[in-house]
């Protein structure tokens, strides 16, 4: 019985925990690295807010996220969101859009750029990281490039600039803070969960350790 | 003891007296809680039923809350879910506490019936709660059927396809019986209308009701225990079950330390891991439904891949569905299937632990199986498993005629 019984809990735990295939099959380089950012850094989500603005908002939209929600989240004031981060005619109450319209971006590009709100949540952080960091000149490509990642993506590289000028220490820094700001954006409550969580788990303790005690007491008396 | 007298005692609040002679407050409290017996050796397979009542109230509520927000159109309904996780205060809360509940609903749900497998709780005298049990069973796997989809994500719409069209694999009024159920031509916003209101309405009122008779049957025969024999065989001069205890305030105590303990563990998940690597929320459906984009494999929610693998481990379409539909009934046809008249495992013959064994791995790898590509040593496993989850149905009214049981005690083993 004893066995039986462990054998049990042990599958069933492991049938709960055994990850889903993924459904993209990615291609590894040598240099694939997990992705370990960190959303609860705001000095790195806000390095991402402004890597994300200089050099992804051109094409790609958060049709989900809001500028001045977004701004208090990661700690900046609407002063700041306003010289530094809004590029366009946005207030700062708007949700962060392109002006690409989505015909022209499938003529420019084949397929027009996705909206990244949900970016991290459909591909995992790690395979974003590399994505980024995996782009190689490639003579004859529409773009001039190619991705060791994502064979053929239509995406050209738009970080090839800072490819050249940092190191690829910086280069990967620099990448894994808009890793870490899409993460937040595809879930902005992230951070928040996780602490407020902590004290739940703290609260849900004490009750357990008053429950027993009152179960031990009340059952003193069965025989 | 005349009940005219307790009737006197029980309330000496003034309001709760003139409540009483007008509703049998007291009469329901001393039948189903203060003088409801259970035994007093209840191990932990017994905290699941309080667990799936507990489960049930934590998601019409998070559910109540989430309608509110929700929009049921195919052109709204992924955005309002966004809406929710972002805009809504601890809409995100409620959301994943929903989402997260629905994984946590079957893991207590399957535990449960395992519990009822275990001791013969399903045997004479209780065959009508199992069947109602079943009957839960089934409006539960409807409701999160209906559920997913609502989301109107890819993976939503795909399992959508996948199974409403099992119906379309009836001969002659398959394809006028999908059209019925879709509303529609395809998949499309008048099928998701709809499901919704089966989801918040129909559904919901089902199962309340079941549960309702079925902790009334229950209560009516007196709860099963691990040693599978009743303790109302054996009572003390006030006619209370020696072996028993009242369900309040021992039963009700006791639960309340397995209700934190599970609410610890659901909380893990709601706050740490609300997607489960994949299996609580998958990864395909936090992108918006796509009629022109399948994913590469189509999946249900982990708690019907079991099932999941046994259709697709016949190549036959509509065996494969019979096949699967057959799966789930079987379970409503345990107390006719087992012969032994021993109800614990813990007095029964090898072959029935053996023949439960067998049956508690293969359900499991049938579940790890449908969540895999069904192609090579997969198909091969999956089609052995579903070999061996039939024959411990089928076979059972042989094996448990053969069992060699041992000899039951008369009283509850109780070790304080």
């Amino acid at each position: 019985m004893k066995t039986l019984k462990k054998l049990i809990m042990i599958s069933l735990f492991l049938s709960l925990f055994s990850v889903a295939n993924s459904a993209s099959v990615e291609k590894k380089p040598d240099d694939y690295m997990p992705a370990l950012n960190d959303v609860t850094d705001l000095k790195s989500l806000q390095r991402g807010a402004r890597n994300f603005f200089n050099y992804c908002a051109g094409c790609h939209s958060l049709k989900y996220v809001r500028y001045n929600q977004m701004a208090k989240d990661i700690g900046i004031s609407e002063e700041e969101l306003n010289s530094y981060l809004i590029f366009t005619d946005s207030a700062p109450q708007d949700v962060i859009s392109v002006n690409m319209l989505e015909e022209d971006g499938n003529r420019w590009f084949g397929k027009a750029p996705p909206d990244l709100s949900m970016i991290t949540r459909v591909n995992s952080n790690t395979h974003i990281y590399n994505f980024l960091r995996s782009f190689y000149p490639e003579k004859g490509s529409p773009t001039g490039t190619n991705n060791r990642v994502k064979d053929g993506t239509s995406m050209p590289n738009v970080l090839s600039v800072l490819q050249d000028e940092m190191n690829k220490k910086e280069f990967d820094s620099f990448v894994l803070d808009i890793v870490n700001f899409l993460d937040y954006a595809g879930e902005p409550i992230k951070a928040k969960r996780k602490s407020l969580g902590i004290w739940v788990m703290c609260f849900l303790f004490v009750f357990l350790i008053f429950s027993f005690a009152l179960y031990k007491d009340i059952w003193k008396e069965v025989k | 003891m005349s009940s005219d007298k307790q009737q006197e005692v029980y309330f000496s609040n003034p309001i709760l007296k003139w409540v009483d002679e007008r509703f049998p407050l007291s009469k329901v409290l001393r039948e189903h809680a203060t003088e409801y017996y259970a035994s007093k050796n209840f191990n932990i397979w017994y905290i699941f039923g309080v667990l799936s009542t507990v489960t049930l109230v934590l998601m019409l509520l998070t559910g109540l809350f989430l309608t509110m927000n929700y929009k049921p159109s195919a052109a709204e309904a992924f955005n309002s879910i966004e809406y929710i996780m972002r805009s809504v205060e601890y809409g995100w809360l409620i959301r994943y506490m929903h989402s997260t509940g629905a994984s946590f609903f079957f893991i207590v749900l399957y535990l449960h019936m395992f519990r009822g497998m275990l001791y013969g709780s399903y045997k004479q005298p209780r065959e009508l709660i199992w069947l109602i049990g079943m009957m839960l069973y089934f409006c539960l796997m409807a409701e999160a059927f209906l559920g997913y989809i609502l989301p109107w994500g890819n993976m939503s719409y795909w399992a959508a396809q996948v199974i409403v069209n099992l119906f379309g694999l009836i001969p002659y009024i398959g394809d006028t019986l999908v059209e019925w159920i879709r509303g529609d031509y395809y998949i499309s916003d008048i099928t998701l209308n709809r499901f919704f209101a089966l989801h918040v309405i129909a559904m919901p009122l089902a199962i309340l009701g079941l549960v309702f008779v079925h902790i009334v049957a229950l209560h009516h025969i007196g709860s099963n225990n691990p040693d599978g024999i009743e303790i109302k065989n054996h009572k003390d001069e006030q006619g209370k079950p020696i072996d028993g205890v009242a369900f309040h305030p021992f039963h009700t105590s006791k639960d309340l330390v397995g209700i934190i303990i599970f609410l610890m563990l659901y909380f893990g998940a709601v706050f740490f891991a609300p997607e489960m690597g994949g299996l609580f929320l998958e990864v395909d459906n936090f992108e918006p439904a796509d009629p022109l984009k399948t994913p590469e494999h189509i999946v249900p929610s982990w708690y019907f891949t079991p099932y999941y693998a046994i259709l697709r481990s016949i190549p036959e379409p509509l065996l494969g569905a019979i096949a699967l539909v057959s799966a789930v009934l079987c379970f409503v046809f345990l107390p006719w299937l087992d012969r032994c008249k021993v109800k614990s495992i813990r007095y029964r013959g090898w072959q029935f632990k053996l023949a439960l064994s067998i049956f508690v791995i293969s359900f499991v790898s049938l579940g790890y199986l449908g969540l895999q590509p069904s192609s090579g040593i997969y198909l091969i496993l999956a089609r052995l498993f579903t070999v061996l989850y039939f024959s411990f149905f089928l076979l059972m009214p042989l094996y448990t005629r053969l069992e060699k049981t041992k000899p039951v005690p008369d009283r509850v083993v109780y070790k304080k």
